[in-house]
């Protein structure tokens, strides 16, 4: 359903990404892993039409979708989870999740769903985002992409910094969307955190990705992930 | 007392003004400097279309009242369009291009209204005396002096502005587009990433603070009058208020406004016009050094 076709892109004359070719089905888990600066988030901004293309072209369920305007493209039915969750810190939680249910109106029935994955935010619906904990906020920044009922949903880090049993929580709530259907595109750097519910994993690095592979394989041979990581 | 309330009053008009230019610069980061010549815009149609609508004073200013600040919101939506957006809304081209905005405005508008100040009559005009008080040999006395007295439409441009003012402040808190402005003050990209028609809510937001100033303008306008070089006081006046209350605080402003005007008002009167100024210029000075983001400003990250 989403399709990366040789993309080139970059900030102002800086190019970052080099030819990077991806593609994500609907019900399937696709892992980025990459070191520090390899590109990851670049290429998640640059299907969020964030980022101008230099060449190549991003396809949703067939359609290119890069000439688009970045606005129009979350209301396609493309959630983003971005790194370091970036709410709306001034506003409340309501609010934070209204704005993820304005982008393709959904109602009522769409947000009692988010708040079931998430029971904790429904006690705090009136606090001010910002003074969630860590945990709390991640957990928003999931509960608000997918407010917009997404058929593909992009997660940058969505584990940075939490304790096991937050990892955990997360980790169910995505296996859950892709049990429903939803194509995923998720970052990680722990690679044990998510090799478990990976269906593939593709490797990036300076720019380029190099290789993907089954996570079955991967888990069969460890040695594989050290060799594209490098580490 | 009288100081106070003609203080009062252009406080009511200055916070007005520059609750429009606090807007467009906590919203989109765009120091316009073009707003002192919206002010001039709304007052100078004003007084066109008090002109143009004729029969009772009434009417025109009715009118005006509607017609201008729309008018120039429409004309700041056009030049956002048109300018802002094309510099990418970069901070320093933008204040370049406001600048540039500035003399376009003043130029077409002596062009076209020509040099010379017009006043225009406010729809309503009773003079309402005002009671003073002495304490004599009896003890406490009131008493209505001659001379000492204000009129309804002072006061109908200080309840006007309060209005308006709680207008705003409902529209930001209470509304979806209030809530989409906020979420692009807060995070461009991410609200984007949210379908948020960004370029849209510059358009309006800066309309918005445009009208503002013009819907100020058009309040004075019969008490003070039309020129078209009336832009460069209010336009100081609001960085100053805008710069202590706080940027993008529409309290913080509201305050600013009306600390700056009372006191402005009574040192004029009782010392000397400069002292006011120089004052009111040394408290931005020390507002600045000692609390950048202002005096109701929450500590931004
Ligand atoms: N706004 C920007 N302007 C210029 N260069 C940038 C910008 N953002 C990122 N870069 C550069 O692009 C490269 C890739 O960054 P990116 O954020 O995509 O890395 P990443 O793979 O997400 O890394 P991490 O794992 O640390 O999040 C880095 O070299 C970074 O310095
Ligand atoms: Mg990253």
């Amino acid at each position: 359903m989403l399709e990366l076709d040789a993309i080139n892109a970059g900030y102002g004359r800086a190019q970052i990404l080099r030819d990077v070719s991806l593609t994500v089905a609907p019900g399937e888990i696709l892992c980025l892993l990459g070191r520090n600066g390899a590109g990851k988030t670049t290429t998640m901004k640059a299907i969020m039409g964030l980022l101008p293309l230099m060449s190549g072209a991003v396809r949703f369920k067939g359609e290119p979708i890069s000439d688009l305007p970045a606005h129009r493209i979350p209301g396609l039915g493309i959630g983003y989870v971005p790194q370091g969750r970036r709410l709306f810190g001034e506003l409340t939680v309501a609010q934070n999740l209204e704005i993820g249910l304005m982008v393709r109106r959904a109602g009522r029935d769409t947000l009692e769903d988010v708040l079931g994955l998430f029971p904790r935010l429904r006690e705090r619906m009136q606090q001010r985002a910002d003074t969630l904990s860590g945990g709390e906020q991640q957990m928003l920044a999931m509960a608000r992409a997918l407010c917009l009922e997404p058929e593909l949903l992009l997660m940058d880090e969505p584990t940075e910094g939490l304790q096991p049993s937050m990892i955990e929580a997360i980790r169910q709530v995505v296996v859950l969307m892709r049990d429903r259907g939803t194509g995923i595109l998720l970052v990680e750097q722990r690679v044990d955190a998510v090799l478990s519910i990976a269906d593939r994993v593709a490797f990036i690095e300076n720019g380029r990705n190099v290789d993907t592979l089954d996570a079955s394989a991967l888990r069969a041979d460890h040695s594989l992930i050290e060799r594209h990581l490098g580490v | 007392m009288l100081a106070t309330l003609e203080g009062a009053v252009t406080a009511a008009v200055l916070a007005l003004t520059a609750v429009g230019l606090s807007l467009v610069f906590g919203v989109m980061r765009v120091v316009n400097v073009a707003h002192g010549e919206f002010f001039m815009l709304g007052a100078v149609l004003a007084w066109w279309v008090a002109h143009l609508a004729g029969g009772h004073a009434a009417v025109g200013f009715g009118l005006a009242l509607v017609v201008a600040p729309v008018l120039v919101g429409l004309i700041a939506a056009l030049a956002d369009v048109a300018v802002l957006k094309r510099v990418g809304y970069d901070p320093e081209r933008t204040i370049v291009a406001t600048i540039g905005i500035l003399y376009i405005i003043q130029q077409v508008t002596l062009m076209t209204y020509g040099p010379d100040a017009r006043p225009v009559e406010p729809p309503f005009n009773t003079r309402i005396p005002l009671p003073w008080f002495e304490f004599t040999d009896q003890g406490f006395a009131l008493y209505w002096p001659w001379g000492l007295s204000t009129t309804s439409y002072k006061l109908a441009v200080i309840g006007a502005s309060g209005v308006v003012l709680l207008t705003v402040r409902l529209l930001m808190t209470r509304t979806r587009i209030g809530l989409l402005m906020r979420a692009t003050q807060l995070d461009r990209e991410t609200a984007l990433a949210f379908g948020i028609p960004v370029d849209r809510v510059y358009a309006v937001v800066f309309a918005i603070g445009a009208g503002l100033a013009a819907l100020a303008a058009v309040l004075i306008v019969p008490i003070s009058q039309a020129h078209y070089l009336m832009g460069g006081d209010p336009l100081l006046l609001s960085f100053i208020v805008v710069i202590i209350g706080g940027l993008g605080s529409l309290p913080g402003t509201v305050v600013a406004a009306i600390l700056i005007r009372l006191s402005d008002g009574i040192i004029s009167v009782f010392f000397s016009p400069t002292l006011a100024k120089i004052l009111a210029t040394l408290l931005v000075a020390l507002v600045l050094v000692f609390r950048p983001q202002g005096l109701f400003g929450g500590a931004r990250a």
